[in-house]
């Protein structure tokens, strides 16, 4: 274990950034953090989270596939395609780590999103330990503990100190590359931190939320359970916690007429839209709660069905905050599961 | 450029015969630029077309995998891209990548057994190449029958076919209906499950569906009054797809993807699923 | 603080339940924290008195909802209606948008509504409780003690402009009625108009970049309410779900905006329920004040059938041209 020390890290990232694109988060003017390219000036938040997760990098709102041009009959294909720059995502929480895992199971699984996959391999994560988390948080319902979150180094604050630890090659050479500016240290200043948050855990109004009602097999269970309609009664049908989601990773693929040509392209979709799953002979989600349903089923009943028992959703609490009308998985599970 | 394939970008088709089928039926053969078959499929499998600007839609491939010269794409006239093929003239290309799917068990668990087939309107797509390969590999495989109907006669699919080959083989036994009276027809008359109810046949085969919903539902309920188990009979799901390799997340029912886990279901796994497909 | 208490609010219903008046009541309902508030249809006084919420969070209009629920309705359903979601009322009215023989409208007092997110900058994250009284009093995870907050420091930004405590809409009124009142909710327009054309453009690109096209601010519009938005219909030739390019990022909300206007009561659910705090009522207020200036003082929703501006020709109206001349000589 490394540390170095906060008055200092400046320097150190400006250190990475000399290799890499260094993206971290920065406060904007309305006060919220999001991840930023790191530049001379911009200061690391301390925020709990970004409001738009780090999914985008690997996963962006929008991004162009391919190229077709036309003429008369033919058509010509471009692949645009192009390895993707090494990029340091520094200051990732530990729930948003958990969610690359969940995204990896679907991009990465045969046949690969090259576009995913490309980004993934370049992408060098950086995860901070949570030491204030909010009343939204229940990511340790899903087994992530934020005093100790993944990522390919794994940093710590304590008081004036950051400690680096690396838990990958990527991440060894990244602490090679800032050695300089860091020193050898013992894990001691980190225990005391990490007895601490889990203090503070514990004490979090939704420490108890559990997940043991749900996982895989458990179709018939909860699909015709009457309380959806209750639940997704207000629901306006807006995309927000699809979009705010670290895992929520519907696409949809688009073409657009740019005058001189067609560009192929993906952007995000959401299970939550009306016109999600309309075809030219009908719908087959034809009521919001359906659609409602739909996404809190994927997240806790047919997802981990598919992935060995892992829940689609990693307790960030985005959608908590985010939802206009404050629906959100937390009130579903304590519906459906049963108050805990 | 990327080190993996990447299934979302196509290859290039191009449309080599248009047959007009029925009036809001065509049937396309594509192939490559340079006249050669896009891919291999199985049975019951599909392909993505698209026309640039336009968009793209799944389509299951309506000839048999024995046809090693080109693939047929039967496609009705309902949407965007539908609407913009129908327009489209022989030479015209378009975008082709796939297969997709699981496809139909045809060389093991229908290997050896008499078969029914029973489709509705443009429901005989996918069925036809099924049809044909068994046609094909005509010694695999017990008694075929085909029970298969539509509106009228003008919307017969694949009338021609049916008439000059599905009829003349031996041991193939098609029944043919359309859903009112009309003149110059001498066949029966009446919609596909109560014909199949009125053939009355033995619960001694396999059997595969295709057709609207609604048809679907009556026949299945006909098939079991026959005494059919749910495991003796399959059918060929569709949904909205986007991606056709279970990531866009739009074809998801239950634990299921229809473009990766199917489009080929037997009815007691599509028991399992949520009444939603 | 709010002055009609809960208490009050149920009673009220659910003596109207009693008598036959209503069968079901549209109100707030509470949460797993002491600020989020989801509305909710009560089907009895038990259910009101288990889950029914009236305090400083209760910022959601209920106006649009009565599209939906009115239709399938065939009894009476009781909304509570503060001073501005009774301005959306009238306006959905106007438009012929919900039945008013099913409605049962209550028209409550309204002190503000608090944004938990200027509570937070004072007190921090970690909520555990909020008691609404004449100060906030705000307990977190990180301090034993609660941290008084005054309702003033953290009202809503639409609060804080608040243009109404009159209520221009109900059957009946709970409290006292208030008035008209003076705001400075065009400052900021005026900001926005004293800049450069290229600082405006740089001001709204770097809002709009941050949208992430939701369309909770749609979702969330009581005067949205075409059954299928242009944005959502493939055939309509502008269909599109993520901008393409920085155009169509800005297109929506411009398009939007002109769609509303004149429509538009600037209830200001659009920037309450935007994730990336875009200043979305801004285009809105823009548009109200470029119409009060252009054909005179013009409140959406005051009256029911009132024409709005845009659409209602007068041999006073100014002409397109002398609208232009304008602009140039503010510029």
């Amino acid at each position: 274990m490394r540390k170095c020390s906060l008055e200092n890290i400046n320097s150190v990232f400006a250190k990475i950034a000399e290799k890499a694109a260094l993206y971290l988060p920065v406060d904007g003017d309305d006060g919220k953090a999001s991840f930023t390219k790191w530049a001379e000036g911009k200061e690391w938040s301390d925020a709990l989270n970004t409001v738009r997760s780090p999914k985008d990098f690997f996963f962006p709102q929008v991004e162009d596939l391919m190229r077709f041009k036309t003429e008369g009959k033919n058509i010509e294909i471009t692949d645009i395609r192009e390895e993707s720059e090494d990029f340091v995502i520094f200051g990732v929480r530990g729930c948003d780590v958990k969610s690359f895992d969940i995204l990896d199971r679907v991009f990465l699984s045969a046949p690969v999103d090259s576009y995913y996959a490309s980004r993934r391999e370049h992408g060098i994560i950086v995860s901070v330990a949570c030491t204030r988390p909010s009343e939204t948080c229940f990511c340790k319902s899903f087994g992530i503990d934020p005093a100790a979150p993944a990522g390919d180094v794994t940093c710590r604050k304590c008081e004036k100190e950051l400690f680096w630890q690396a838990n990958t090659e990527k991440g060894e050479a990244l602490l090679k590359s800032i050695e300089e500016y860091t020193e050898e240290c013992s894990s001691e200043a980190v225990d005391a931190v990490t007895e601490k948050i889990n203090k503070i855990m514990a004490k979090l109004p939704l420490a108890g939320l559990d997940t043991k009602a749900f996982g895989g097999g458990k179709t018939k269970e909860f699909f015709d359970r009457p309380e959806w309609a209750e639940l997704s009664e207000a629901c306006l049908g807006c995309g927000t916690c699809t979009f705010v989601c670290p895992t929520c990773q519907c696409y949809d693929i688009k073409d657009f007429n740019t005058g001189n040509g067609v560009i192929r392209y993906r952007c995000w979709d959401s299970c939550m839209y009306s016109e999600f799953t309309k075809m030219a002979h009908g719908n087959n989600r034809l009521t919001q709660k359906e659609r409602f349903r739909q996404r809190f089923m994927h997240k806790l009943v047919y997802y981990p069905e598919n992935n060995d028992g892992l829940f689609s959703c990693v307790g960030c609490g985005r959608c908590l905050s985010r939802c206009p009308i404050s629906m959100n998985i937390v009130k579903v599970m304590k519906k459906l599961g049963g108050e805990n | 450029m990327n080190k993996y394939d990447e299934t979302l970008i196509p290859m290039i088709g191009v449309i080599t015969d248009v047959r007009i089928d029925t009036p809001d039926i065509k049937t396309f053969r594509v192939v490559t630029p340079d006249g050669k078959k896009a891919f291999d499929h199985r049975p019951g499998q599909c392909a993505m077309l698209s026309v640039p600007g336009v968009g793209e839609a799944m389509f299951s491939i309506t000839s048999s995998p024995t046809n090693e010269e080109y693939m047929e794409f039967s496609i009705k006239k309902c949407g965007c891209v539908t609407d913009w093929l129908h327009q489209a003239e022989v030479g015209q290309q378009i975008t082709i990548r796939g297969p997709y799917g699981n496809p139909f068990p045809v060389d093991d668990v229908f290997a050896g057994n008499n078969m029914l087939f029973i489709a509705g309107g443009v429901g005989l797509a996918p069925l036809r190449s099924v049809i044909n390969y068994c046609r094909h590999f005509r010694d695999r495989y017990g008694k075929i029958d085909i029970v298969y109907g539509s509106r009228s006669k003008e919307d017969l699919l694949d009338y021609q076919e049916i008439i000059d080959e599905w009829t003349k083989d031996e041991n193939v036994n098609v029944y043919l209906t359309i859903d009112r009276e009309q003149e110059g027809w001498g066949g029966h008359v009446g919609f596909v499950p109560n014909y199949v109810k009125e053939l009355g046949f033995d619960t001694d085969k396999i059997a595969v569906l295709c057709g609207p919903p609604i048809m679907i539902k009556f026949t299945l309920e006909g098939l079991a009054s026959l005494g059919f188990e749910k495991t003796q009979v399959y059918t060929t799901l569709e949904l909205r797809m986007k991606c056709g390799v279970g990531k866009c997340g739009r074809c998801n029912v239950g634990s299921k993807y229809v473009c990766k886990d199917g489009p080929v279901f037997r009815f007691d796994e599509i028991d399992e699923l949520p009444d939603e497909y | 603080m709010q002055k009609v208490t809960r208490e009050q609010l149920i009673e009220r219903a659910a003596a109207l339940f009693a008598d036959g008046t209503v069968s079901s009541v549209l109100g707030w309902k509470r949460g797993e924290f002491d600020y989020d508030i989801t509305p909710a249809v009560f089907e009895s006084a038990e259910e009101l008195e288990k889950e029914f919420v009236w305090n400083d969070f209760c910022g959601a209009n209920f106006s649009k909802y009565l599209v939906s629920k009115t239709v399938k309705a065939e009894e009476k359903i009781l909304v509570f209606l503060k001073p501005c979601d009774t301005y959306s009322f009238n306006q959905l009215l106007t438009e012929h948008r919900f039945d008013r023989e099913k409605v049962y409208a209550v028209g409550i007092p309204c002190e503000g509504m608090a944004d938990i997110e200027k509570i937070k900058k004072i007190t921090g994250e970690g909520i555990a409780k909020i008691e609404c009284g004449e100060k906030l009093a705000v307990t977190t995870i990180y301090n034993d003690a609660p941290v008084p907050v005054d309702p003033s420091d953290v009202l809503a930004e639409r609060c804080a402009n608040c243009k109404s405590k009159k209520h221009v809409a109900y059957d009946e009124l709970i409290g006292d009625e208030g008035e008209v009142v003076s705001s400075a909710r065009f400052d900021e327009v005026e900001k926005l108009e004293a800049m450069t054309p290229d600082e405006r453009f740089a001001f709204w690109q770097g809002e709009l970049s941050r949208c992430i096209r939701c369309n909770a601010c749609r979702d969330a519009c009581p005067a949205c309410t075409c059954e299928v938005c242009v944005f959502n219909n493939p055939r309509s030739g502008v269909e599109n779900k993520a901008p393409a390019n920085s155009f169509e990022e800005k297109m929506f909300h411009i398009i939007r905006a002109f769609h509303v206007a004149g429509r538009c009561t600037d209830c200001g659910e659009c920037s309450r329920v935007c994730p990336q705090n875009i200043p979305l009522h801004l285009l809105n207020r823009k548009f109200i004040k470029d119409m009060n200036e252009c054909y005179g003082e013009y409140q959406a929703g005051e009256e029911v059938g009132t024409k709005a501006p845009l659409v209602d020709y007068t041999t006073e109206d100014l002409e397109p041209g002398e609208v232009f001349d304008r602009r140039d000589t503010d510029a």
